[in-house]
């Protein structure tokens, strides 16, 4: 009863197998052919993990005087119910989201982990002995209840910020950030709170200390993110991944856990990668993320008006038709403006054509395009694009020298030239697609007055070897498939 | 287990984990991002003690609401992962 976690050396191993599963299971994800195997290594560690824990933890009923003690059927049942709920909720939502809301779907899933964790947290505070983290006397372990105030406290701010970032993503609240006053005072105060009490919650197991906890952790989570703006959402969308793992892995000190441990460094360590990536993509630290601020949109708005009256060229649907069938190398560059427009099937078809007239067509995809790490690249994979004409940004700058045609839909600041010339442009110093040094730049764009995300306005726009084609991108795109095939 | 050794395997891990996600190619970074949520789920041991333990009536149910969030996360997470892998697409020639 005492060492409820002298766990017999076959749930250790299975816990271990399960861990090597999910480490296939990323690593299946460094080519699209291993990729599904890589998932079903995935979900059978994690069956493998779940039954272990049910054949091991069975509630069962209070020891007889003789015998062992029989399963306790009533408990099993509502926690089969409970998988059951959650297995329909999950596979439904999962069948029907569109891929453009992937990054909501996401920080939804990681605002579950984050609060699964609270609660796990919450229960061993009120249970201990069932996790043999305590003495007979109910006193938690000291090192329990280091491990246990922050794991309810990353568990917490993963829940509230993940939260933030879905109803941001989701358009149920402003992209533009949201600056409290002293803001930085009330962050770090916070903190420090959540720290001292950790600290004290060593020397007092009370409840309110417990509790206490949970309510700034959950504050903390609010308070860092709503002050960051749209622009930064990819990383923030990474960063959370990053703190669902830390959140696991914290848990699986308390519980004193293995597969919970293994799994929670491998995301955690997942999500800090990804959240480098996009930060070195738009050149900003992740210090200057966290702090916030950027993307209101209101920054480059008065140089945009004048940068407007600057002459540019417009072109027509047979322009741009004309133009592509005569080259022999397009690259087009699409950003989320294609997807919102819903134009990449019309775009996939656009590039057919090209191809059926001895035209290569390869698509360029800037790392923070999208919403989120990668979603240009799932969003065109959706419209049947081959994965084999889809090139990252360094694999084909190179190329646009030698590109007849760059076409560029939905995107805006990741082509801006302004970026790798302009010091004082806001966006000075990100990475991004050298589409001006293809011979002919064709834009799609909905109108000359709006901005991108960065609320800067392109260069670009004004070169003269840019073609502006204003319309909707959907519109526009099957305007030209229609002009290309009349073109005959 | 004792401290140090749930250290190793966690460093160990991290490390594990850094190798791993570097090698993942930049198109597969929005099912990495799915997977791992999904896997980061496994939290749903922890619940499942909570929900099986006896003596804390408390803690059984808040191990329950657990698992449901778990649950929604597991299968949630691999069949969407599984729905957005099967999209990708080799060159027909």
């Amino acid at each position: 009863m005492e060492h409820a976690n002298a766990t017999p050396a076959w749930v250790l191993i299975a816990y271990l197998v399960s861990g090597i599963c999910f480490i296939l299971a990323l690593r299946g994800l460094s080519s699209p052919v291993s990729s599904r195997r890589g998932n079903q290594f995935g979900m059978f560690g994690m069956t493998l993990a779940v039954v272990t824990t049910l054949i091991h933890y069975a509630p069962r009923m209070p020891t007889p005087v003789v015998g062992p003690a029989p399963f306790n059927i009533e408990a099993i049942l509502l926690i089969a119910a409970a998988i059951g709920i959650g297995a329909v909720i999950g596979i439904v939502t999962a069948r029907r989201i569109a891929m453009t809301a992937m990054p909501q779907l996401v920080a939804a899933f990681h605002s579950l982990v984050g609060m699964a964790a609270v609660l796990v947290g919450a229960a061993a505070f009120l249970n201990p002995l069932a996790f043999g983290i305590a003495e007979a006397n109910g006193l938690i372990h000291i090192s329990s209840r280091i491990e246990m105030g922050l794991g309810v406290a990353i568990g917490a701010i993963t829940f509230s910020g993940s939260v933030i970032a879905f109803l941001k993503l989701n358009g149920n609240m402003s992209g533009k950030p949201i600056m409290l006053p002293l803001r930085h005072v009330i962050n770090l105060g916070t903190l420090a709170g959540i720290v001292g009490l950790t600290a004290y919650f060593t020397q007092d197991q009370s409840q309110w200390v417990f509790w206490t906890i949970v309510g700034l952790s959950f504050a903390i989570g609010f308070l860092l993110i709503i002050p960051i703006g749209g622009a930064d959402m990819p990383v923030v969308v990474s960063m959370l991944n990053s703190y669902s793992g830390w959140a696991a892995a914290a848990m699986g000190f308390t519980l004193h856990n293995s597969a919970m441990i293994i799994t929670g460094a491998l995301v955690g360590s997942s999500g800090a990668i990804l959240s480098y990536i996009m930060c070195r993509a738009m050149n900003r630290s992740f210090i200057s993320v966290i702090a916030g601020g950027f993307g209101g949109g209101d920054a480059g708005a008065t140089e945009g008006a004048v940068a407007i009256d600057r002459p540019w060229k417009r072109g027509s649907a047979e322009d741009a038709a004309f133009l592509m069938k005569q080259a022999e190398l397009v690259i087009v560059a699409p950003g989320y403006g294609m997807a919102v427009a819903q134009a990449q099937h019309a775009v996939r078809e656009m590039a057919e054509l090209l191809e059926k007239e001895g035209v290569e067509v390869k698509f360029a995809i800037h790392p923070v395009a999208g919403r989120m790490p990668g979603h240009m690249n799932v969003l065109l994979a959706e419209a049947n694009v081959p994965y084999d004409d889809i090139f990252e940004l360094e694999d084909i700058n190179a190329e646009f020298s030698r590109a007849d045609v760059a076409f560029v839909i939905g995107a805006n600041d990741v082509t801006n030239p302004a970026a790798k010339t302009d010091k004082s442009s806001p966006i000075y110093g990100m990475p991004v697609l050298d589409v001006e040094k293809a011979k002919t730049v064709l834009f799609v764009k909905r109108s000359m007055g709006g901005v991108g995300y960065a609320g800067v306005d392109n260069e670009l726009f004004y070169r003269d070897n840019t073609m502006m084609l204003l319309a909707d991108a959907k519109k526009m795109v099957e305007e030209i498939v229609k002009a290309m095939g009349s073109g005959h | 287990m004792d401290f140090i050794s749930i250290l190793s395997i966690f460093v160990l891990s991290c490390f594990v984990g850094y190798f791993v996600v570097w090698s993942v190619t930049p198109a597969l970074h929005t099912p990495l991002m799915a997977v791992t949520n999904a896997i980061s789920s496994v939290i749903i041991v922890g619940a499942l003690i909570a929900a099986a333990a006896t003596g804390a009536p408390g803690a059984k149910w808040l191990g329950l609401a657990a698992v449901v969030m778990a649950s929604v996360n597991i299968f949630g997470g691999f069949a969407v992962t599984q729905r957005m892998l099967a999209m990708y697409k080799k060159k027909e020639r």
